[in-house]
């Protein structure tokens, strides 16, 4: 990084708002970099354009995903949290293991430092938690108006076993594997329209944010029947499910009994005429088991403070029409579809 | 039309409500509908209590709804 | 949740589709006219549940869906006002004008807001005084009284910049309507939620003019079911008449208070509906004293709007006298995501609902 060296002004100072300086590259950025993530990330220096990492001999699992939240702290966690887990969580899923993470973040000039800090500080805590490093970053300033608030993009590499491709592919999935899910779905999802919306209506909802490697890391460790992992955010339950029978060729039919949605949850969606199906999660993990092996998946899940609320929720079914279908709790059937849009709030 | 669901009144503040669905709590005007308390039921429909749920008739319904013989085809 | 969970209970809906087993000695067609209902219905899957010698048939009882073209266009002119807000309810922001959407408006920068309630409008209107804000009252008889309170307050609090554009429909003329229209019915799913505003006298026209059946149906399984055997049995016993279902909400009278407000507010007039045309007395506009308020008579605008797509056939679907796969368009060009008609659009048109449970076992 090029220093910017001005005389006769103290370019030591740290202000309360970001401002363009802070992005030009020059003394102002490397302050921002280093008061504000190097020291929180325990990244070591020299700084260089980027990480080398020996991991040799294995394959490595590489994911990015970009994080514009809004609004930025909801309850539960906030954009930087949710920016650590989600990429854990996408690496995790593949049947990886995470290991480190490059961010990058686009800041809009007049942002507090102190929200900055804070954000940085739950990444850094999420990390720990999900034993994964940050390693490199990137940081860029715009001006008023040009992103709202705070973008982040998180990249992420795990290490992974050769041979794990069907967890992300559902290659080894037959008729009679069963669905499990490790808790109550749409909370992240109605937590954060909560936050957006406070004057219209309130929720005692958290967000369910959280890194889930260590969940998936046991259940892969002893059981031998897991077929396929995917996590549950945008689109949700009912889409993902779309995603797998399309890739597998095969049907899938859900008990709409054993669907934990958490009161709160439940009358929001009543209310507003949303689907929790297809609300975003940002915690909760899809896995496909062979016959006979679900119970113990179960046991596991139900162990880990991340799985209490885990139930069996469905089955792979032979239908090359490859439809979802719900049987619902009044002794019904329905089709689940692909999500046509965003859920909206209706009056009827 | 007409997504309406049974809430319970939180609390009173004039002509305003807070009322809870599962424990989500929405803004009810109390604008339509007389003598309510807290801790009654009733309709929310675009943000307006339309209705006071009848406890009495839900819980006949339901009474019904038990004595019913599914051998009587009248 | 109170009130609800006791509705859905299985064994209650065992029951009664049982005793609507031993009920049907013929083949029965009922309508329903609320999107309401449309949605319940096929969100528990009860078509699955029934004999197959009962139809259930949707009507014209979604607002969104009934609502014309023009007064999208309408609204989107406005949207281009610099000084103005538009509120709507989220069912209408997807909704296909001639030629955009107040989605695709939204999008390039026009201030249009979604609120849950004219009261939010309200606010908005005297947090932004410098603006106009404008509500788009959609909705039936269970909205309009809503919205005659909030321009009551508007009046009380001397509030210039809240105005309303109004579509604000009522049903029985619809039913009318659709009756002589011809659709083949034995009796109507009667909306609810309007009969609990309205009371229940106001379909009493149905068997008495029509020798109609009318059941006013609660929302839950249990309620839809129940009124599905109160109607097999009233045409059993050829004795229409209107009953009432959902009385845990439901009076003869209705609720005399919204009535008030509503017959304060709005008077009558004669309402376009999309499919039907002009349908006499059945709409409302704000009487006189309160014309200040409205926008098309304080801000008027000229729209230009285009008649739907030739192929579309939501008029027909929204009578009931055809279903969404007879029509040419459904499912191929036009989609939830990409919507032609408004039966498409709101997730209780009709073909909206078919689409997203068109495979049903």
């Amino acid at each position: 990084m090029k220093e910017l060296v001005i005389h006769g002004i103290n370019t030591d100072i740290m202000n309360d708002f970001i401002s363009l300086n802070h992005g030009s590259g020059g003394k102002l950025s490397r302050d921002l970099i280093e008061r504000v993530f190097v020291t929180r990330f325990g990244i070591s220096e020299p700084l260089t354009d980027s990480a080398i990492l020996n991991d040799s001999g294995f394959t490595l699992a590489f994911t990015t995903d970009s994080y514009v939240v809004d609004p930025i702290f909801f309850p539960g966690g906030n954009i930087g949290k949710l920016s650590v887990c989600g990429t854990v969580n996408d690496l995790a899923v593949s049947g990886a293991d995470p290991k480190y993470i490059a961010a990058s973040f686009i800041i809009e000039e007049g942002f507090p430092v102190n929200d900055l800090k804070m954000i940085a500080e739950s990444m850094a805590e999420e990390a720990f938690k999900a034993g994964v490093r940050i390693v490199t970053g990137d940081t860029k300033v715009v001006e008023k108006g040009k992103c709202d608030e705070l973008f982040i993009t998180t990249s992420g590499i795990g290490i992974l076993k050769s041979g794990m491709e069907y967890l992300s592919t559902g290659g080894l999935i037959k008729p009679g594997d069963k669905l499990l899910i490790n808790g109550p779905l749409g909370n992240h999802a109605i937590s954060v329209l909560g936050a957006r919306n406070k004057l219209s209506f309130s929720t005692p909802v958290t967000s369910d944010c959280a890194s889930l490697n260590h969940l998936i890391k046991r259940v892969l460790q002893n059981c031998k029947e897991i077929r396929f992992m995917r996590d549950l955010t945008r689109g949700g339950l009912a889409t993902v499910l779309n995603e797998l029978t399309g890739m597998i060729g095969m049907g899938i039919t859900l008990n709409e009994d054993s669907i934990p949605v958490d009161e709160p949850v439940k009358g929001l969606c009543e209310m507003m005429g949303f689907d929790p199906l297809y609300l975003a999660n940002e915690g909760k993990v899809l896995i496909v088991a062979g016959a006979g092996e679900e119970k113990r998946v179960l046991d596991i899940l139900r162990s880990d403070p991340l799985g209490k609320y885990s139930e069996i929720v469905g089955e792979i079914i032979p239908d090359k029409r490859k439809f979802v279908i719900l049987n619902t709790s009044i002794g019904g059937k329905r089709i689940l579809d692909m999500m046509s849009g965003l859920q909206l709030p209706r009056i009827c | 039309m007409c997504l309406s669901i049974p809430a319970r009144i939180v609390s009173i503040d004039g002509s305003m409500a807070e009322v809870s669905a599962g424990g989500a709590i929405f803004k009810a005007g109390l604008h339509m509908i007389e003598n309510v308390k807290v801790g009654d039921y009733i309709l929310l429909h675009a943000g307006f209590a339309i209705q006071k749920i009848s406890e009495k008739e839900a819980e006949e319904t339901l009474r019904l709804f038990e004595e019913m013989n599914t051998s009587l085809d009248v | 949740m109170k009130y609800i969970d006791e509705f859905r209970n299985i064994d209650l809906v065992r029951k009664l589709t049982e005793l609507i087993y031993k009920s049907v000695i013929h083949d029965y067609t009922f309508m329903e006219v609320c999107g309401g209902h449309t949605a319940a219905i096929h969100r528990f899957g009860i078509p699955h549940l029934l004999p197959e010698n009962i139809r259930l048939i949707s009507g014209p009882g979604c607002p969104v869906c009934v609502t014309g073209t023009e007064f999208i266009d309408k609204a989107i002119a406005y949207s281009k006002m610099e000084e103005v807000i538009i509120c709507t309810f989220g069912d209408l922001i997807r909704v296909p004008g001639s030629i955009s959407s107040l989605e695709n408006e939204k999008a390039a920068g026009a201030d249009i807001r979604i609120v849950l309630s004219g009261l939010e409008a309200f606010e908005i209107a005297k947090i932004n005084t410098e603006k106009k804000v404008i509500f788009l009252g959609i909705g039936f008889e269970t909205t309009a009284p809503g919205t005659a309170v909030t321009i009551k307050l508007a009046e009380k609090d001397n509030v210039k910049n809240f105005f309303l554009l109004c579509a604000h429909k009522i049903m029985p003329p619809a039913m009318e309507a659709i009756i002589k229209g011809g659709t083949n019915l034995d009796g109507f799913i009667c909306p609810g939620h309007v009969a609990t505003i309205t009371g229940s006298d106001i379909f009493d026209f149905i068997p008495g003019k029509f020798n109609l059946s009318c059941v006013i149906t609660g929302f839950e399984p249990a309620d839809i079911l129940q009124s599905i055997l109160m109607l097999v049995r009233q045409v059993n016993r050829d004795d229409p008449k209107v009953e009432i279902q959902y009385n845990r909400a439901v009076t003869h009278e209705g609720n005399i208070l919204a009535q008030r407000h509503l017959s304060q507010v709005f008077e009558p007039c004669d309402e376009l509906w999309r499919g039907f045309g002009i349908i006499p007395g059945s709409g409302l506009r704000l009487r006189k004293e309160y014309e200040k308020f409205d926008a098309e008579k304080t801000m008027p605008v000229n729209v230009k709007f285009r008649e739907e797509d030739a192929l579309c056939i939501c008029g027909d679907i929204l009578r009931g006298l055809k279903t969404p796969e007879d029509c040419a368009l459904f499912a191929k060009t036009c989609i939830p995501e990409d919507p032609s008609g408004a039966c498409m659009v709101s997730n209780e048109g009709t073909c909206n609902t078919w689409y997203k449970y068109r495979h049903n076992e």
